[in-house]
């Protein structure tokens, strides 16, 4: 899969893509172009080893909101063996936003909720953009209830630009659900698993983000806020976003130097867009290993840990006068 | 994407424009302008009043140090964890240095950050007391503040003390400690389910203005939630809103009589009740 449209750093690699896709579709190719393929690539494998290997926070965003990046739905296909799709919050309505069902994933039955952003223009609309109402963390949280009882593993993938701000998620309570999430899932006496797998947007992302274990994607981030939101009120503009970025430090390395994930999962060459399946093996992989992991420990050790490793978040000074 | 651009943090430049003048208490000079009925008003019997104009019960800001006085018993809180100072863990600079802004808000305000926490009375009730100051980065939270608060609720289930948490957060979780500031939110919501757990009364007192990353934590997460007349309260800022639905937003959106009306907040309190009502929640509620 090619990076497709888009991305301002990428000119010269999507440009040997394209070369490269057009002289494969010629049907009766000579040695010559068969060897000038075999460069193109070599070519395109540089390319992206140095920009891939150097990508700055601003870049960085730009890779976690590429349109072809795989969403919760393509790793619910390519790295469990079935989904069962739940829908509602028993209460308001279905937020196609977070999306939640079974799952089976090697020997592992789990609960999946997953924020979920939409392929084509028609799903993102119907789920606008990855930004959940109060219902979808209400539905959430009546999946965390169900998988507590029947001691299924819940595991969350996060990627959101953030809890959609709008007249009705004001009226529902946006606020009240997201504290209340974290509240239930910070005592869950089930192993929880949270990848943040592209944007990590704020309380929205954070909403269904205390987990025993915290994992990111190489090239997903993690915010306080967005960088544009961030450059308007620090910058008094959205065009010093890519300033801001740089100043939120959230990239997985920051994020890792902070204590603040776990782990970071390594995206194949030229990121998680390009090759969805390995990703998703990826993916697979990690989650299995910890799975097992977790199914170890007592749920009340598991508790304690989980509130001990949020516990310890945050940087301050303590004299000891 | 950026189509939608919405933040915990996103509501302290907005909320901004809500909060009174960024000093302690009320403005300079004999007369005030109040903003709720637009009448001139003499200082002074603002201040007799607790900072509640007398002709519309509009109520101004309060600094931290103030709030304690009204709800506290006199000389009975003692402050803990001062000795938690903020730093600059992400070396934070966007036109100023992060570490200067700190220096400047502690000077300006005479606070060490957003929060104040302690122990005292009311009307003779041992408490486990916090009071966030709108006037310090906007009351936002940092890792100070995170930190400070869950000592304080770890202490209040430790001691089984009522806990009384006053927000005046316009400023959400704080941008300038980037995502430790956001797991605060996690960490004090965290400390807070145990508490809840263990038997503990928690009763989340929202006043002018709470948004962002402090309502969606532990502003909400009262087993009673009180909050003053008028209050601007929500997640989004109201800015963030209409740039996102492109309408205009109906009036008295995000107030505290909107929120009473939806179903988030157990009682409208004005300020010069709210000690005494404070009282009677702890009595009813056995501790
Ligand atoms: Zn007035």
């Amino acid at each position: 899969m090619s990076g497709g449209p888009g991305l301002e750093f990428e000119v010269a690699i999507a440009d040997l893509e394209s070369r490269i896709a057009a002289l494969e579709r010629q049907t009766d190719r000579s040695d010559a172009t068969e060897n000038e393929i075999r460069e193109l690539r070599m070519e395109l494998v540089n390319q992206l080893r140095d920009v891939y290997g150097s990508l700055d926070a601003w870049q960085t965003v730009q890779v976690a909101r590429h349109k072809n990046r795989p969403y919760t739905r393509d790793y619910l296909n390519l790295a469990f063996d079935e989904f069962v799709e739940l829908h509602g919050d028993k209460h308001f309505g279905d937020d196609r936003a977070m999306l939640s069902g079974f799952a089976k994933l090697d020997r592992f039955k789990v609960m999946v909720l997953g924020h979920q952003k939409g392929r084509t223009y028609k799903e993102r609309a119907a789920c606008h953009f990855g930004c959940a109402h109060p219902e979808g963390y209400r539905k959430a949280m009546t999946k965390m209830r169900l998988a507590e009882k029947y001691q299924l593993p819940l595991i969350c993938f996060i990627d959101t630009p953030g809890a959609y701000p709008g007249i009705g998620a004001e009226e529902r309570g946006q606020a009240q659900v997201i504290a209340e999430s974290m509240f239930m899932m910070s005592r869950l006496k089930t192993p929880v698993i949270c990848v943040v797998i592209g944007e990590g947007g704020s309380g929205g992302a954070l909403g269904i983000g205390v987990g025993d274990r915290v994992a990111v994607l190489q090239h997903a981030y993690y915010s306080v806020i967005s960088p544009e939101g961030c450059a308007g009120i620090l910058w008094k503009s959205h065009e010093h976003a890519p300033k801001a970025a740089a100043a939120l430090r959230f990239t997985s390395k920051d994020l890792r130097r902070l204590n603040v994930v776990d782990d970071v999962l390594e995206e194949p060459l030229g990121g998680a867009h390009r090759d969805h399946h390995q990703m998703a093996s990826r993916l697979k992989t990690y989650l299995s290993r910890t799975l097992a992991e977790l199914e170890q420990k007592t749920s009340d050790e598991l508790v304690d840990s989980r509130y001990e490793k949020f516990r310890r978040i945050g940087v301050f000074l303590e004299d000891a006068s | 994407m950026s189509t939608v651009d919405t933040n915990a943090s996103r509501a302290q430049a907005e909320a901004a424009t809500n909060v009174p003048p960024k000093k302690r208490g009320v403005p300079e000079g004999l007369w005030l302008k109040c903003p709720g009925c637009g009448a001139s008003v003499y200082k002074k019997e603002v201040e007799q009043q607790l900072n509640v104009c007398p002709k519309c019960e509009h109520h101004f800001y309060v600094s931290a140090v103030q709030r304690i006085e009204q709800v506290l018993d006199a000389g009975t809180f003692e402050l803990m964890n001062d000795h938690i100072r903020p730093t600059d863990p992400l070396v934070f600079t966007d036109r100023r240095n992060y570490a200067d802004r700190l220096i400047g808000e502690q000077n300006r305000t005479g606070l060490s950050d957003a929060v104040m926490t302690g122990t005292g009375m009311v009307r003779a009730r041992r408490v486990a007391f916090a009071v966030t100051d709108s006037a310090f980065i906007m009351g936002s939270m940092g890792s100070v503040v995170g930190e400070r608060l869950t000592r304080l609720i770890e202490k209040a289930t430790e001691q089984n003390l009522p806990l009384i948490i006053v927000s005046a957060s316009g400023g959400g979780a704080r941008m300038h400690e980037g995502i430790l500031s956001l797991m605060q939110m996690a960490k004090v919501s965290a400390a807070l389910a145990r508490y809840d757990e263990a038997g503990g009364l928690f009763i989340s007192v929202l006043t002018n203005p709470t948004m962002g990353g402090v309502a969606a934590s532990f502003a909400s997460l009262g087993d009673l939630v009180f909050a003053e007349p008028k209050a601007l309260i929500g997640f989004a800022g109201p800015r963030t809103i209409k740039a996102t639905i492109g309408i205009e937003l109906p009036e008295g959106f995000q107030t505290s009589e909107f929120l009473l009306e939806h179903g988030y907040i157990d009682r409208i309190v004005t300020r010069k009740n709210l000690k005494t009502e404070i009282a009677r929640a702890i009595d009813y509620c056995g501790k």
